[in-house]
């Protein structure tokens, strides 16, 4: 009672709180939206492998670029024409998309591969020559 | 964010357990035509021979089989999806004909072709001048 009289915004300030916590409660739980395309990672001693879903693409839909220690993955998917046709279903997503990564250490742009096949974009990034471990022989004295 | 964080995709949580590792559920196109049903998924990682299409019963079932994609001596940096078969099932009724059911895959899509049987097929009624 007393902090009702002499703190009037006192309850508010506990509101507000109370508020705070519900939503960021909630804002935690929300799954959050997976960039599209996904992209797994992976590293060896002397290169970065990329690794990406792309199923229904072929090289003439996608475009890769890489420089530095960034990549940069563009494409577009093509609907399929139904015309004609009742759909009763559409959940293959279409149109385009670009995805940018920072890699964790720079690659030599000139000694990048990627396929295309299956449906799964593989792209193979050798690391730069200042990048790669280099073991450091200890003389003994 | 650290590797664990990446591995919970949507598809993940969407996954169906079955044996020892997870299937995911591919996304489907499914479009009708006055003669056929056509379903579109997306598969990618298969082969031919990796697919298995099965129709008992009124339920159709798509199954393809992916082997685990790593690379010898590769330590995971980021993974953002995870990889396993693609199982997905459909109840299809007696529309049907199973007997004409085919498949084709290219470039890691599925496309089954249903055809409709023929006493459900539309016909078209001549009417006939008196």
């Amino acid at each position: 009672m007393l902090n009702r009289t002499l703190f009037p915004l006192a309850g508010l300030e506990g509101m507000r709180r109370e508020m705070n916590r519900l939503l960021g409660n909630a804002l935690l739980e929300t799954p959050f939206t997976q960039a599209y395309p996904p992209i797994n990672l992976w590293e060896t001693d002397d290169a970065l492998i990329a690794e990406a879903e792309l199923p229904g693409l072929t090289m003439d839909n996608v475009e890769l670029l890489v420089m530095g220690d960034a990549l940069t993955l563009k494409g577009r998917r093509i609907a399929a024409d139904h015309s004609g046709a009742n759909v009763h279903r559409s959940e293959r997503a279409t149109g385009e998309f670009v995805r940018s990564l920072t890699l964790p250490l720079a690659v030599n742009p000139d000694a990048v591969e990627a396929t295309l096949k299956d449906g799964i974009l593989t792209v193979r990034m050798p690391k730069s020559a200042e990048a790669r471990p280099r073991k450091i022989q200890v003389k003994g004295l | 964010m650290n590797a664990t964080n990446h591995t919970c995709d949507a598809r993940s949580a969407a996954a169906v357990p079955t044996r020892a590792a997870p299937a995911y559920l591919p996304p489907v196109d499914i479009f009708e035509t006055p003669d056929e049903i056509c379903l579109a998924a997306e598969v990618p990682g298969a082969r031919a021979a990796d697919i298995d299409i099965q129709f008992e019963n009124g339920q159709l079932t798509l199954r393809a089989a992916i082997s685990p994609r790593r690379v010898d001596g590769a330590r995971c940096v980021a993974c953002e999806y995870g990889i396993g078969d693609f199982v997905r099932r459909f109840e299809l009724g007696d529309q049907i004909d199973p007997n004409n059911i085919s498949a084709e895959l290219v470039h890691g899509v599925l496309t089954v072709h249903l055809p409709k049987a023929a006493a459900i097929k539309p016909r078209k009624i001549e009417v006939k001048g008196a």
